[in-house]
């Protein structure tokens, strides 16, 4: 079988790929450090979030820290599995051309 | 015939570029699962520790060490009793409130020194956090202070409770010992190696408990040789340009 079939469209970006691995390791992360780990403009992550949550892959979720609202962010349990398959897939594809 | 040829002619062509093919999606790929590797690391853990900072505290704990010994040396000479082999110090027994342990003078010396080692460390990775643009005040960062924190406040209140109570031979040890369950909780969050320096303080610790009254050698060894030994080391493997 071919593995490549089981690479992940929605992974085939540097931002969205970044955005993932953060969430695998940290059980939830807000909007400014996501934009300080991938030093990118809000604008440019909004979007990328915004299609990582169509694909139902991460969860937004909106609070306050005082008055400043605070958005955070964790992948959801169809986001672990996908991407953990789309790794499995990059590890197969090095070790085949090996 | 000529169609054949052209396959015979062409086929090496095509391998050729098939293989390019193979091999530039292989470096890419390799590059996605650094790229992973890296954000995940980034994400949760605070690297921008340099090794100037281990090096500089060391060398703060070196001159504390010294100066302390310095005083011991001479509060000793109108003291009969030998210090060095004292684990437990009886005059003292809970007579020691806050304000007479502030003037005893080795407790004079540790705090300076503790502090001069802290502003030092913040310092050289300031200058780090500059130069890598990870900004010093992060979510990694906060994280790493916490747990940090948790051992050192804890060990601090326990040691301080024992030298109220004159039990000074188990002061040098307690920090050890103290100090590195600290760096060990705290590898979790920064830079794997200090895992490594936290299991020495822990074995110099549980050496120190079988030399009591060897406290200020052992004190001097953890924090100020192993700190710049673990400074070297990181400065060299990470920022030697």
């Amino acid at each position: 079988m071919n593995p490549i079939q089981h690479l992940n469209k929605v992974f085939d970006n540097r931002i969205r790929l970044g955005i993932m691995s953060a969430l695998m390791v940290n059980d939830e992360i807000n909007f400014n450090h996501l934009k300080e780990l991938l030093q990118i403009t809000d604008g440019n992550l909004a979007s990328h979030i915004k299609g990582l949550e169509d694909s139902g892959y991460i969860q937004v979720q909106k609070g306050f820290i005082g008055r400043k609202t605070n958005t955070t962010y964790k992948a959801t349990p169809i986001g672990f599995i996908a991407f953990k398959q789309h790794l499995t897939a990059l590890e197969q594809m090095i070790n085949n051309s090996k | 015939m000529l169609k054949n040829n052209l396959v015979v002619i062409t086929n090496p062509i095509y391998f050729a570029s098939q293989s390019t093919f193979m091999h530039n999606e292989e470096i890419k790929h390799s590059e996605e699962l650094q790229h992973i590797k890296q954000m995940m690391e980034q994400s949760s853990r605070f690297i921008s520790l340099s090794g100037l900072s281990g090096i500089a505290a060391g060398t703060c704990a070196l001159v504390g060490a010294y100066f302390g010994n310095a005083s011991i040396l001479h509060s000793k000479a109108g003291v009969v009793e030998d210090l060095d082999t004292t684990l437990y110090d009886a005059s003292v027994n809970g007579n020691f409130t806050l304000p007479n342990l502030l003037s005893n003078q080795l407790v004079q010396i540790a705090i300076v020194t503790f502090f001069s080692a802290l502003v030092s460390t913040f310092i050289f990775t300031f200058i780090r956090s500059k130069r890598t643009k990870v900004s010093m005040w992060s979510t990694t960062s906060k994280r790493l202070f916490i747990n940090m924190s948790i051992p050192l406040v804890i060990g601090g209140i326990f040691l301080l409770k024992l030298a109220m109570w004159g039990v000074v031979g188990l002061i040098a040890p307690g920090c050890l010992l103290f100090y590195g369950l600290a760096l060990v909780n705290a590898s979790k969050y920064t830079l794997n190696e200090v895992r490594y320096l936290g299991y020495s303080q822990l074995l110099l610790g549980i050496i120190n408990l079988l030399f009591i009254g060897k406290g200020l050698l052992f004190w001097a060894i953890g924090f100020g040789l192993l700190h710049i030994i673990y400074g070297l080391v990181m400065w060299l493997k990470y920022e030697k340009q």
